[in-house]
């Protein structure tokens, strides 16, 4: 606030740079391929926490323009396995202080993330993880039909709904953020560190030596690294496959809208599994809804008339005020689903490359536990306890964590 | 009523014959049958519309159409209220009422006008900069922030209208019904082609609504109407006007809303409000026009600053002055044409400000001869509160102010910066946009496959050369349909070389000036906010726009947008073509989500699926309950009976006497061929070859990671006739899963698939006297023990009807499924339910079933959630071992196997306690979180036979814990009830009583 | 919405399909005769290819026949639709 009352002073003519953008140099001990949020955290956090600055962050367009910058913007830590609830719960913690950790208001706004249950089956399901995460040391709590229909008095709680809410299970510590913010703040803050933020900066092929990666070719020519950090969320298949690896991803789109900006109506986040969507009502007053996947392999972050068709359908029956708001914006983004639902933040086969990837729908909330983690398992060459569970041999072992059990069909998660 | 003091007595396409009383703001208004709200407005003297989003400005109308920022309106109330409606779009309607948005309490005296004084303290991406400190502060900051945004208020009622959709085939879809547009419908309805033409506006014909222009001699209009007759005759050409293309999908698919009736008070009881077309084209031609776009100067938001083509508009088609002296500032020589309509009307234009030095070409400079001619000049600065009321003047020289600054008095500024192709579409299309230098404008590169782009949309300024487009895209688009068109003659239009418009993207700086130079008008974003943003490193045209939000309210930056990237350009140093744009998103423009839902909502969101006994259940008093798509009766409680004790009567009844319950949403699958055997061994983990004809048995698929897909019973009913049930839930996933491999992965076997889950109705009589039941109405089959042991399969008949009887028992009683076609599922049921009455028979529902499977420890997808393996339900015996089948080689992998497994276990509550559903297993429940849990609860109940809580429950080491104590742990609920672990089969398990 | 020429009923919107996957990867016609590795593969590794991918679709509200589609997965063109072979099987 004082600084903005300083710069006012000036008319806004001296804010200094965000970030700066450096020439790339030939040679850096770290570089980490992607940056989207979850680049920039790991650049961060392998600046401050391990002391490695000497590190470079290649973006091949511009910073956040991947899924940080397309997704829904839920924050949340309500999973029922063991790993997945201490990875999402120690990422939500640092949510919780991350806005004066960047000095860049991020905007994460506990609001409330409530799963409404339509079933018997899904009731079962939603208390078996919602004492899970108690028992786990996460905040949830169940409310009956009486008590959803009090917190969102423009629900549709009456029988004539195809699907009648029968209660649900809220994480009140979940929310939003500002997606954008959270990229830029981590390159703001990272930069300030002595990272190198690279934009416009292409990967055309990852160098080895034997079974050792030495660098990196760009489009900016070639960048020699003693270790190599994958995290392009949308294209991690296409990165790995640089270095001759293949994963356990497909990639596919998925569609969100906005509706046209209108003053509050909705306070908390509302997801309905039921009925495939998930809903919210940004600050700035437009109502913003995601979906299911298109359902086959996608790279195109285009618009799906069916899908959005669906997806706008079972909002309007959760919440039939929306009736009359304006559709004002589609887009898609590419996500890339495992095999079993869950990520992978892993050493690869390859000494000196590791991969961070395929966070299916939940790489948005990840985006500081994926980088604190990460950058830990780049510093240190082995994971961190918390995502230990996040290997690539996993698939072989059988060691799989597959919150919805949906096996090895990555549309389906 | 007032007198619409702005208003021609002639001219435009109103009826003055029909005035139409409305309301703005509480004021009761008039204006005419063919008018906008924003025309009636206008000619009402009304100048003052809204309020900007953030700065709370006041602001007026700005454009004619789809393009507005400002005038945005909240409509109707109660179950129809609709806010952020531009009142340039919507149709004047007798009695219709709008209100101002995004002022408090009144348009005139607003409060948050107040941001405005504090605008230094919040200049683009403040909110990134402050709000932080106290931490927990934000979420109070932010309830003011969310209080502040937000432009009109939702309603908060269900939608009282009704929408539909439809879905038409056509070989060629003309979006836009202007010169080209027309054009290439016409060539291309003559060939014989299926032509389905979209226009956006209430008439066909474009900007030749407004046009001077002459075709053959004759007025454009002329033409026009020739044109629409000449489709409108065409039984192979669909025209649809009111209806908005709003989005270009993959294979050709277009979106169009159509507003059957949003022009209307209300609408017809038997019509939509709005109908929502997909259009699937062979071909598609593009004919959307251009957007005229503004120039930027200082405080050009003011009321009565706006677009040229929209005062022309104005002027042209609804006879409306947009004021009494208007000045007219431009860059190009399309403004000119405004300039001779606003004198038709009787407005004086004072000036004519014009960037070039040299002015416009001959034919628009004569438009000019009366008013004052400024070239080489721009305006610096609007002046005036809540209207304009004159234009600060400089010329330029060097690209610096010269001069003395001169004032123009004037309420009405017409501002031109040239055109921008509306592209939106086409790039929504996957088409890459270049850069045109000449033009100053983006524009369509190579067309996709099946798609032309024609007239000003593909940059063509010229009517000539929009006709000559058109025509050929519309023989083009029918050929490429295999229609056989030819090229119609081109119609004589005299027409004159315009001079080329320059790029003027903001005047030079003004040293000290203080006025806000607007780019985004809804948003509030300013040319400071995108230096701003380009000298803190937001230098991406993305990024600019994210943290300004260039271009992200109602109107997508419509006439924003092309100016801010220039703009940053500039300050980038770099060129307009090198920032590029940012992508077009659709909607083009904003759809009501009731119109895309097309009313599949509430009740038909999801098709309800009902059982053959449905109307029985009904009659009966039954209580339903959703299981996926289907409606089950759950139980049939008596007067007066509490839920769980007529679980408990329907259980017992079962145990004890005789019950029935209706299964008929289990899956059935027909196999049929010489290899049945063999694939049922491929698809499922254990053994089938040597199932007998007459004989069912119970098999288990996997999924090919090993892990258990779904369960049922496969009966061979002859040689080479297999059926197969499969659960509820699976149904239409397990016929898949078998076509998939029986096509693709063993396509050599003999064997036809066939659902025949709603041919066949079903039904389980279970209990100790079903056999007696059974045997009172069964014919033509023998059902004692000897002749239908546990596992047989005989068919017969019940009252004449066809049965197939199954030996089978989910319940571990002695009992049948009976299978009867459906129509007849209804009559089989009573003519048991009647042979039963000496036995007590009564049904039993869904609940009083579940009751009497977790006592026999049945699994369900409770226990089959997708991560459990044979071994997990103890069905380890099952597996053929050394033999491929689905899933078989997954299961070899070590954390499939031993130690750490969850396994199925039975559970019993020690102190008679309710098992809490989904409660987890652990030692203890008061240590402090993180709780190490064992297991967790899959499916609990009251078990009448053991007068005891009991539940199924997944643990790991269950040996270990085998007759142990757990606690069932539900923080959620506040339970913790200690339990004791136990086999899993609560209730005979040697199988006796089934075996009976 | 694509539009796919299914070989048994013509050109339909593929919401009458169902998407089936990498057609690519085969499932080892005797799974015990290969690796539990390789086996592994099968079940979990895909190349994900951005542009031409061989994939599997399932006309589910039509004829029920599997067919193998190759389809660009960046701009979404159909280039090819198979039937699948069926020597003595389904399509008697």
């Amino acid at each position: 606030m004082f600084a903005l009352a300083r710069h006012a002073v000036t008319g806004h003519r001296r804010w200094p740079l965000a970030w700066r953008s450096p020439t790339p140099r030939r040679r850096y001990q770290v570089v980490i391929v992607g940056g989207g949020g979850h680049g920039l955290a790991t650049a961060y956090y392998l600046a401050k926490e391990h002391g490695i600055s000497d590190v470079a962050v290649l973006e091949k367009g511009w910073l956040g323009g991947g899924n940080t910058g397309r997704n829904t913007t839920i924050v949340r830590s309500n999973y029922l396995l063991d790993a997945n609830a201490h990875f999402y719960e120690h990422s939500l913690k640092l949510w919780e202080g991350l806005s004066q950790e960047l000095n860049f208001n991020v905007m994460f706004s506990q609001r409330g993330v409530l799963n409404l249950a339509h079933s018997d089956p899904q009731i079962d399901a939603f208390l078996r993880r919602g004492n899970a995460m108690r028992l786990n040391g996460i905040d949830a709590e169940w409310l009956d039909r009486d008590a959803v229909a009090r917190r969102l008095p423009l629900l549709d709680c009456s029988d004539r709904a195809r699907f009648p809410v029968l209660g649900g299970l809220l994480q009140p510590r979940g929310g939003v953020a500002r997606h954008d913010a959270v990229a830029w703040g981590f390159a703001r803050a990272a930069d300030a560190r002595g990272v190198d933020i690279i934009q416009n900066c292409e990967v055309t092929g990852i160098r080895r030596d034997g079974n050792r990666v030495v660098g990196v070719d760009t489009s900016r020519g070639h960048i020699a690294a003693d270790k190599i950090g994958i995290v392009v969320a949308g294209h991690s298949s296409r990165l790995a496959a640089m270095a001759g690896l293949r994963m356990p991803i497909e990639s596919h789109v998925l569609q969100a809208m906005v509706t046209e900006p209108v003053k509050p109506v909705l306070d908390t986040v509302v997801t309905s599994g039921a009925a495939h969507m998930y809903i919210s009502q940004t600050d700035k007053g437009e109502v913003l809804v995601g979906g299911d996947l298109d359902g086959y392999n996608s790279y195109a972050q285009r618009g799906n008339l069916p899908q959005i068709e669906h997806i706008v359908q079972a909002a309007i029956s959760v919440f039939p005020f929306l009736s009359r708001l304006r559709l004002m914006r589609t887009w898609g983004g590419i996500m890339d689903m495992t095999m079993d639902g869950s990520p992978i933040i892993a050493r690869t086969p390859l000494a000196g490359l590791y991969f961070n990837g395929g966070w299916c729908y939940g790489g948005f909330k990840a985006t500081p536990g994926s980088g604190w983690c990460f950058a830990h398992t780049i510093a240190r060459d082995q994971p961190h306890p918390l995502n230990a569970a996040y290997t690539l041999e996993r698939f072989a072992s059988g060691r799989l964590l597959d919150e919805k059990g949906a096996g090895a069909t990555p549309g389906a998660h | 009523m007032s007198d619409q003091p702005f208003r021609s007595a002639t001219g435009g396409l109103v009826d003055r014959t029909r005035p139409l009383g409305f309301r703005f703001d509480g004021r009761r208004l008039s204006g005419f049958a063919g008018d906008s709200l924003a025309s009636a407005l206008l000619a009402n003297g009304v100048r003052l519309v809204g309020r900007s989003f953030k700065y709370h400005r006041p602001r007026g109308v700005f454009g004619l159409g789809v393009e507005e920022p400002n005038a945005l309106v909240t409509v109707g109330s109660g179950a129809r209220r609709e806010p952020n409606v531009r009142a340039t779009q919507l149709e004047l309607y007798e009695g219709l009422v709008a209100t101002s948005q995004n002022r408090w309490p009144s348009l005139a005296l607003d409060v948050g006008a107040v941001n405005d004084l504090l605008s230094p303290l919040l200049p683009a991406g403040f909110y990134y900069k402050t709000f932080m400190w106290p931490a927990s502060w934000w979420m109070r900051y932010e309830r003011l922030i969310r209080r502040a945004a937000g432009l009109g208020r939702a309603a908060t009622e269900a939608d009282a209208d009704r929408y539909e959709k439809r879905y038409q085939h056509c070989d060629v879809l003309v979006v836009g019904a202007g010169a080209g547009g027309l054009a290439a419908a016409l060539a291309a309805s003559r060939s014989g082609a299926r032509v389905v033409v979209v226009e956006d506006a209430r008439h066909l014909g474009g900007s030749l609504l407004e046009s001077e222009a002459r075709i053959d001699g004759a007025p454009a209009l002329d033409w026009v109407k020739a044109a629409a007759a000449e489709l409108a005759a065409c039984s192979n050409v669909r025209v649809l006007t009111r209806a908005q293309a709003f989005g270009y999908y993959d294979h050709n698919l277009v979106a169009v809303a159509e507003r059957v009736a949003d022009h209307q008070p209300a609408p017809d009881p038997h019509m939509p409000r709005q109908r929502l077309w997909w259009l699937r084209a062979g071909n598609v031609v593009l004919a959307t026009g251009a957007l005229e776009r503004p120039l930027v100067f200082g405080a050009n938001d003011r009321p009565g600053v706006m677009l040229a083509s929209a005062a022309r508009g104005y002027a042209s088609r609804y006879a409306v002055r947009c004021g009494q002296r208007a000045c007219v500032f431009t860059n190009n020589d399309s403004a000119y044409a405004t300039i001779a309509a606003l004198r038709r009307v009787g407005v004086e234009v004072a000036a004519v400000v014009d960037v070039r030095a040299g002015g416009p070409g001959v034919a628009a400079a004569q438009c000019a001869t009366d008013a004052e001619r400024l070239y080489g000049c721009v305006a610096t600065r609007a002046l005036g509160g809540r209207a304009v009321s004159g234009v600060e003047i400089r010329h330029v020289e060097g690209g610096r102010l010269a001069g003395p600054k001169r004032r123009i008095d004037c309420d009405v500024v017409c501002v031109s910066g040239g055109w921008n192709p509306t592209v939106h579409l086409f790039s929504q299309s996957g088409g890459r946009l270049r850069y045109d230098e000449t033009l100053a404008a983006f524009v369509p590169g190579a067309p996709r496959p099946g798609q032309h782009v024609v007239g000003a949309c593909a940059g063509t300024f010229t009517l000539h050369g929009c006709l000559r487009e058109g025509f050929a895209a519309g023989v083009a688009a029918a050929r490429a349909g295999g229609f056989a068109g030819a090229m119609p003659r081109l119609p004589e239009v005299a027409e004159s070389a315009a001079a080329h418009i320059e790029a003027m993207w903001e005047p030079p700086p003004i040293p000290r000036g203080r006025s806000k130079r607007f780019i985004d008008l809804q948003n509030d974003v300013t040319t400071d906010d995108v230096r701003l943003a380009a000298r803190e490193g937001y230098a991406s045209v993305e990024h600019v726009k994210r943290y300004t939000t260039l271009g992200m309210g109602t109107d997508q930056g419509r006439t924003g947008n092309v100016n801010g990237l220039a703009v940053l350009a500039t300050a980038l140093g770099s060129d307009v073509a090198s920032v590029g744009t940012t992508t077009f998103r659709p909607p083009y423009a904003p759809v009501p989500l009731g119109a895309i839902a097309a009313d599949e909502v509430g009740g038909r969101v999801a098709p309800l699926r009902r059982t053959p006994l449905h109307d029985w259940h009904s009659r009966a008093g039954a209580l339903w309950v959703n299981v996926g798509l289907w409606q089950r009766a759950q139980l049939y409680p008596r007067a007066g009976e509490a839920m769980a004790d007529a679980i408990a009567r329907e259980a017992r009844h079962v145990r004890n006497q005789v019950g029935l319950v209706d299964v008929s949403t289990l899956g059935k699958i027909e196999l049929q061929g010489r290899d049945v055997a063999a694939f049922l061994e491929k698809v499922y983990c254990n053994r089938w070859r040597s199932l007998a004809v007459g004989r069912c048995r119970y098999g288990l698929m996997l999924r090919e990671d090993g892990f258990v897909f779904d369960d049922g019973t496969t009966t061979r009913v002859g040689e080479h006739e297999y059926y197969m049930t499969t659960t509820t839930a699976h149904a239409a996933a397990v016929l898949s899963h078998l076509e998939f491999y029986a096509q693709t992965v063993w396509p050599a076997l003999h064997v036809h698939l066939t659902s025949v889950t709603d041919q066949w109705g079903a039904m389980a009589l279970a209990g100790p006297s079903s056999r007696d039941v059974l045997a009172q109405v069964v014919a033509g089959c023998d059902v004692s023990a000897a002749a239908l042991p546990l596992m047989g399969f005989v068919e017969g008949h019940i009252a004449g009807m066809p049965v197939r009887l199954f030996r089978i028992s989910f319940s571990g009683e002695l009992g049948y499924e009976i299978h009867t076609p459906a129509d007849f599922t209804e009559a089989v049921w009573q003519v048991l339910l009647d042979a039963g009455r000496p036995f007590a028979i009564a049904p039993y529902g869904t609940e009083a079933m579940n009751v009497l499977r977790i006592e026999k420890g049945h699994v369900t997808g409770a226990e089959l959630d997708g991560r459990t393996t044979p071994a997990d339900i103890g069905l380890q015996r099952l597996l053929r071992q050394e033999e491929d089948f689905v899933g078989a080689r997954s299961l070899e992998r070590t954390a499939l196997n031993g130690a750490g497994r969850r396994t199925l276990v039975g559970l019993v509550s020690r102190d008679g306690a309710r098992i809490p559903r989904g409660a987890q297993l652990v030692v203890d429940p008061m240590e402090p979180p993180p709780v190490a849990m064992l297991g967790h609860v899959t499916s609990a109940c009251f078990s009448p036979e053991l007068d005891a809580e009991i539940a199924l429950a997944l643990v790991e080491d269950a040996v270990r814990w085998r007759e142990q104590v757990l606690f069932a742990a539900s923080p959620l609920t506040g339970e913790h009830v200690a339990v004791t672990v136990t086999d899993s089969v609560f209730v005979d398990p040697e199988g006796q009583r089934a075996r009976g | 919405m694509l539009l796919i020429e299914c070989p048994w009923c013509g050109a339909r919107p593929h919401t009458e399909f169902s998407y089936g996957g990498d057609a690519v990867v085969r499932r080892p016609p005797d799974p015990q005769a290969v690796s539990l590795d390789e086996w592994l593969d099968y079940v979990y590794l895909r190349d994900n290819p951005m542009g031409p991918h061989l994939e599997w679709w399932h006309h589910v509200y039509g004829c029920r026949r599997w067919m193998r589609m190759r389809r660009d997965t960046l701009t979404h063109d159909v280039l090819e639709v198979t039937p699948v072979d069926h020597p003595t099987g389904q399509g008697s």
